[in-house]
């Protein structure tokens, strides 16, 4: 390993932005290693689009610095532009072009040695499954093709680093993890990514490192584990035949509970810190009380709950802001 | 011809070895790939190019056959008077595609991904307008074609002819610089649209491109004889139709170096910060 494998692949450092009255980012630092994903996770206006858009020479912040690969963003904006790709979250191709016409136009404009260009094209499109339909327009694909069209184009000029800006948003489920598994792939072959997401399961299934973003600041980061482990709790949910039974149950467990029990009509809902230990407890206390429950169940902490305990909202239903707003800026 | 930045790593200093001539190299290069794409759209959707002369034959039909008996021009006949005039209105809304079209890119999200990307930065706007002027040569080619079906005529020779429209196409390319600033700046195709036709009413009607400017109120000439566009029709006529021909092309020429030393900067500007 070398000094350059060492180094950090993208460096952030107190970066702040403002659109107006809108203040997009506001102190953020993160630094990703070489070779590893970091995952951007906050509602939407939180300041994950600014950020990358910044680290891609497209935006000029206000106060702070970044560098990509060792090279200042600001004072070398092309020299980091020969470094990355970037697949936004608009799928950004020409609907009028073939899908192997996007990938050459790229091809070119990243100047790559013109004789290799068809050949990278073909590549491509083999390797993200749109061969047959290479030669039709744009405008005739699903929303997963362009997707994966996208994500293609970032890759032309095999950059290094690479910034995913919520890859796949608006995509139904299957697209989804065909993206993922995508992304999982360029990952083993060495690729720095940054990635931006609202949703929880994107960046605890691909991220090495989660950074949480609120409000144009850093408010907690790690990986997917610690953060659970720090912010989550495990939850033992219990349901009863009526809710008199959920009422007594909540008597009898609230001891148990690292915050205050929920209670939704028959079922009752604990969060505890220790999930076994607390299990045993719980069934012991419920047995000492004469409760037998219904149902039980015990959810592991999940990410839901780190971004609930940390924002106050749950990630997908957060408001939108101007971040979404093209052109606001 | 490849452009080799050296980079240290641990300093971050940047030695760019890209020699000048490799720099408009790649300009070059790029500005034609950016042109190619545009052209292929054109080629696809052909229906763009159809719908953006049907309005125009339209005025050729309606000027020739149910105004024009009503409009006298000392000398010549109506239509030969007319043809450049609807040339210049052709070339002039044809311009606001440009807008059209870079509004749309704003919106897709691909310029986002040109600015990303180690591509000349002039290419853009350079390869759009350079598009843009080939599309109007198959239009002002169009519009000539259906002239001469209704009876247009040209007094002098088809070296002037071509000069004319050689100018016409040279003043859409300038306007095509105005709207690209214009369609970067609002960055909704409906929007460019809707803002491209205030700013194209007055140039396109209060000029000598249908009637002649002194059947207008006084207070309308001094603007209708000396504004762009109808300098540029004074231009092309006396070019189709002969006469003196250097007053007016001269100006004609001065007027499209004006439009495009204030517009090509300022849509450069509007580049660097849009999407």
């Amino acid at each position: 390993m070398n000094d350059r494998d060492l180094a950090p692949a993208i460096v952030v450092e107190g970066l702040r932005k403002r659109f107006g009255d809108v203040v997009a980012l506001d102190g953020i630092d993160l630094e990703v290693p070489a070779g590893t994903v970091l995952g951007l996770l906050g509602p939407n206006g939180a300041g994950k689009t600014t950020t990358v858009r910044v680290l891609t020479t497209t935006v000029r912040p206000d106060a702070g610095h970044a560098s990509v690969l060792g090279v200042d963003v600001m004072r070398h904006p092309a020299a980091v532009r020969a470094r990355i790709g970037l697949a936004g979250q608009f799928a950004a191709v020409d609907d009028n072009l073939t899908g192997r016409e996007n990938l050459r136009m790229v091809a070119q404009l990243a100047h790559l040695p013109r004789p290799g260009i068809a050949a990278r094209a073909t590549e491509l499109l083999e390797r993200f499954d749109l061969v047959d339909a290479a030669d039709r327009p744009v405008r005739t694909y699903s929303g997963g093709m362009r997707r994966r069209l996208d994500l293609a184009a970032a890759l032309v000029h095999r950059p290094p680093v690479l910034f995913l800006d919520e890859p796949t948003t608006g995509l139904d489920p299957q697209s989804r993890s065909g993206v993922w598994e995508l992304i999982g792939e360029l990952v083993d072959d060495g690729a720095t990514v940054l990635l931006t997401t609202q949703y929880l399961e994107e960046a605890d299934r691909l991220a090495h490192r989660i950074v949480v973003v609120d409000d144009g600041r850093v408010i907690a980061e790690g990986t997917a584990t610690e953060l659970k482990s720090r912010f989550g709790s495990t939850v033992i949910e219990v349901g009863f035949s009526s809710a008199a039974g959920a009422l007594r149950a909540h008597a009898v467990l609230a001891r148990l509970a690292v915050r205050e029990p929920e209670q939704s009509d028959s079922t009752l809902r604990v969060p505890v810190a220790d999930g076994p230990r607390a299990l045993m407890d719980a069934l012991r206390a419920l047995d000492n009380g004469g409760l037998a429950p219904t149902t039980l169940v015990v959810r592991e902490p999940s990410l839901d709950d780190v971004f609930l305990t940390l924002t106050g909202r749950r990630a997908e239903s957060a408001e939108p802001a101007p971040e979404t707003t093209r052109g606001a800026a | 011809m490849t452009a080799v930045t050296t980079v240290t790593a641990v300093t971050g200093v940047v030695e760019p070895t890209e020699q000048p001539s490799d720099r408009l190299f790649h300009a070059v290069a790029d500005t034609i790939t950016i042109a190619q794409r545009n052209l292929i759209t054109l080629r696809r959707v052909p229906q763009l190019l159809i719908f953006s002369t049907i309005q125009p034959v339209i005025f050729v039909l309606l000027f020739r056959y149910v105004f024009g008996g009503a409009i006298h021009v000392p000398n010549v006949p109506y239509v030969d008077f007319l043809m450049p005039g609807v040339f210049a209105q052709t070339v002039a809304f044809g311009a606001m595609n440009t807008a059209i079209g870079l509004a749309a890119d704003v919106n897709t999200g691909l310029i986002e991904r040109f600015r990303s990307l180690a591509m000349a930065r002039s290419a853009v706007l350079a390869g759009r307008t350079l598009a843009d002027a080939v599309r109007n040569v198959l239009v002002v080619a169009l519009m000539a074609t259906v002239g001469f079906a209704v009876g247009f005529r040209v007094h002098t020779n088809a070296l002037s002819l071509l000069a004319a429209l050689a100018l016409l196409v040279l003043f859409g390319y300038a306007l095509s610089w105005v709207f690209a600033a214009v369609g970067l700046a609002v960055g909704q195709p409906e929007t460019a649209q809707a803002a491209a036709f205030p700013v194209m009413a007055p140039l396109v009607f209060a000029s000598s491109a249908f009637v002649p400017v002194s059947t207008m109120p006084g207070w309308l000439q001094p603007f209708a004889e000396h504004q762009p566009l109808s300098v540029v029709v004074s231009a092309s006529r006396d070019l189709v139709l002969g006469g003196p021909t250097a007053t007016h092309v001269l100006q004609a020429l001065a007027w499209c170096a004006v439009i495009l030393a204030v517009a090509a900067p300022l849509a450069v500007r509007r580049y660097r910060r849009a999407a």
